[in-house]
């Protein structure tokens, strides 16, 4: 630290000396240096901070639960219902309502998504670009109630009519419908991470690629996209935590049913969906049904946390450097 | 640029000298003076927007010689080497004017019917920095065989052995073919991407300082490279060091603010050039 700060007085007298005056003007700059350095630092402990804050929170709140649910249970039970006279607490059913939306989301977010952002960065005149890219962020500001309500009136009774040509009923409330409503949502996630990465690409990777008689997409696809993939990743893992972590869609549009079901054509509850039902409903605090919304919650960090784990080693194995 | 030009300045009168003892005048002696014509140049010009680069350049380009492109910095040298693969194409603003004739059939590079990706099908380039693809050293060397529709195993694998092979590289790499090509040393990738371009068997080689960014060692075998080239491939290399220009050159042309000052068999322009201003550029007496 002091050897931090003596340096960088040195590097300070050495630019006052160059440009020959103004040794307090040096002083001063290498204050305001380690002023901004410490203000990161602080906001970087901060993050921290509240990361462990909440950990901690779900620990201590689902303490009681678990006190009282064996973690057999918890893990392999096939029924959630803490609500009930004789009550279940098998986290299966919540997860699985997760998985589900989650993947359907990600069907459809990660390929369109992903195709925006090539079509942005490669094939977009700049004027354009410029004109759709907020377009398409306009969409992650509309708030998810109304993606709810649309997945529920307008999508859900979509599906059914199509459905219903090839014998398939789809109840009112499924999972496929905001699934599907939840990948849109993500889309410009995906589209605007992954068009920054492929952009990062320098343009003499993409000479090479053209100059061997390649054409546009071929250069996409073959050249860009491969060099930007440690970004695209990095969209990825964050489509799919949003995507874990979205409540209101699913709530109002894929029922409240817990069901241990890998059926999007079902009904069912996500982990965030039961929590908020929960946490809005009459529950008394403190009763066990009331701690079981920390015991889920607490599922679903683990869960995201060992996604992003994966996803952070995935990309450090196929990281290419430029 | 600035950093660039006082090294160049330095160079110079080593350069002329260096020429003198050991330049290519004997076997161009032996050749015959002419030899046929792989490209030819009309009253061409190029344009960065406004910016006129490249003005009213006529020259020739002997097939299956080394042409050497030299001058001063900002003369318009990698503009007009890049009309020849029509690279200005990917960028906006950018206009050509007049004819860069391809031989034998006769079609002009530069004129906007002429597709683009045909065209450089058949002309490879190297460029300036190495630039290999986020891909493993074999696929490299593949990519331009599997644009061309070659999707043979054995085929891929015996074309990619001979462009390594004829790029010096084989031995460095045949038992690590499968690991990124950004593993290579610099020396490595620039080879790697000559073999890229070697692969495709091209007509013609467009390089644009292939070495500037290399070692003296690694630079004396991607010259060595060039070398074995010629007779099979027209080349055609922009450099800033006249050694180099005229160890490994044929013809050279001299630039200078994007005009064609003067062009000739390399022995004529390091020893006897007819215009003031190569002989004031070559000497390091510039400006
Ligand atoms: N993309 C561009 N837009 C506008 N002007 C450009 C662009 N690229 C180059 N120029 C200008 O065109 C002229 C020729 O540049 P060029 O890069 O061809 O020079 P060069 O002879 O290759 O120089 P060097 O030896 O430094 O590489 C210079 O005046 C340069 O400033
Ligand atoms: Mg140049």
């Amino acid at each position: 630290m002091s050897q931090d700060a003596s340096n960088a007085a040195g590097r300070g007298s050495r630019l006052a000396r160059a440009d020959g005056s103004l040794g307090a003007r040096g002083l001063l700059s290498v204050m305001i240096e380690r002023g901004i350095e410490f203000g990161l630092l602080l906001a970087a402990l901060a993050s921290v901070a509240v990361t462990l804050g909440i950990v901690f929170v779900l620990v201590r709140e689902s303490a009681p639960f678990f006190a009282h649910v064996s973690l057999g249970e918890f893990l392999f039970g096939t029924e959630w219902t803490p609500l009930f006279s004789d009550p279940k607490y098998g986290i299966g059913p919540l997860l699985s309502g997760t998985f589900v939306t989650t993947t359907i989301a990600l069907c459809v977010a990660m390929p369109a998504g992903t195709i925006v952002a090539i079509w942005l960065s490669e094939y977009a005149p700049h004027r354009i670009r410029e004109m759709v890219k907020p377009v398409l962020e306009l969409i992650s500001a509309v708030p998810t109630v109304v993606f709810g309500y649309f997945a529920l009136t307008v999508v859900t009774p979509m599906l059914q009519s199509v459905l219903a040509r090839i014998n398939v009923d789809l109840p009112t409330f499924n999972m496929l419908g905001p699934g599907i409503v939840m990948g849109i949502m993500i889309v410009p996630y995906v589209s605007s991470l992954s068009e920054d990465a492929m952009r990062a690409v320098p343009m003499l990777l993409r000479e090479g690629s053209y100059a061997l008689g390649a054409g546009r997409l071929t250069t996409a696809l073959r050249v860009v996209f491969p060099a930007a993939l440690s970004g695209i990743g990095a969209a990825y893992t964050l489509a799919m935590s949003r995507a874990v972590g979205e409540t209101m869609i699913v709530a109002i549009a894929a029922g409240q049913k817990p069901t241990l079901t890998a059926n999007p054509l079902e009904s069912a509850a996500t982990v965030t969906a039961y929590i908020v039902q929960v946490a809005g409903g009459d529950v008394p605090h403190g009763s066990i049904g009331y701690q079981s919304i920390f015991a889920a919650g607490l599922a679903l960090f683990v869960v995201t946390l060992g996604f992003n784990l994966v996803g952070a080693a995935l990309r450090r194995r196929f990281r290419q450097a430029y | 640029m600035v950093i660039g030009s006082p090294a160049l300045m330095h160079a110079q009168p080593r350069d002329a000298s260096a020429d003198h003892r050991h330049g290519p005048d004997a076997p161009d002696a032996a050749m015959p003076a002419q030899a046929s014509i792989k490209a030819q140049v009309k009253d061409f010009s190029f344009y960065y927007g406004q910016f006129q680069a490249v003005k009213n350049v006529s020259m020739t380009i002997r097939e299956h010689k080394v042409t050497a492109l030299i001058g001063p910095s900002g003369c318009g040298k990698t503009t007009l080497l890049r009309c020849f693969n029509r690279m200005h194409d990917l960028y906006p603003n950018t206009r050509y004017a007049g004819e860069i004739r391809l031989l034998p059939d006769g079609f002009n590079i530069v004129d906007r019917r002429v597709n683009p990706i045909e065209m450089r099908m058949r002309i490879s380039m190297v460029f300036q920095k190495p630039n290999p693809f986020p891909k493993s050293i074999f696929e490299n060397v593949a990519y331009g065989l599997r644009l061309r529709g070659v999707s043979s195993r054995s085929e891929l694998a015996g074309r990619v052995e001979h462009a390594l092979r004829g790029a010096a590289l084989w031995e460095e790499v045949k038992d690590r073919l499968k690991k990124p090509g950004f593993d290579l040393s610099g020396g490595q990738q620039q080879r790697l991407c000559i073999a890229r371009a070697l692969a495709v068997d091209p007509e013609m080689i467009l390089f644009d300082e292939p070495t500037s960014a290399l070692d003296p060692i690694a630079t004396a075998k991607i010259e060595e490279l060039v070398h074995e080239l010629k007779g099979r491939v027209t080349i055609l290399i922009v450099t800033h060091n006249m050694q180099q220009a005229a160890r490994v050159s044929d013809e050279t042309a001299f630039m200078y603010l994007g005009e064609l000052i003067e062009m000739d068999r390399t022995s004529k322009i390091f020893q006897n050039p007819s215009k003031q201003l190569t002989e004031q550029y070559i000497t390091g007496h510039f400006g």
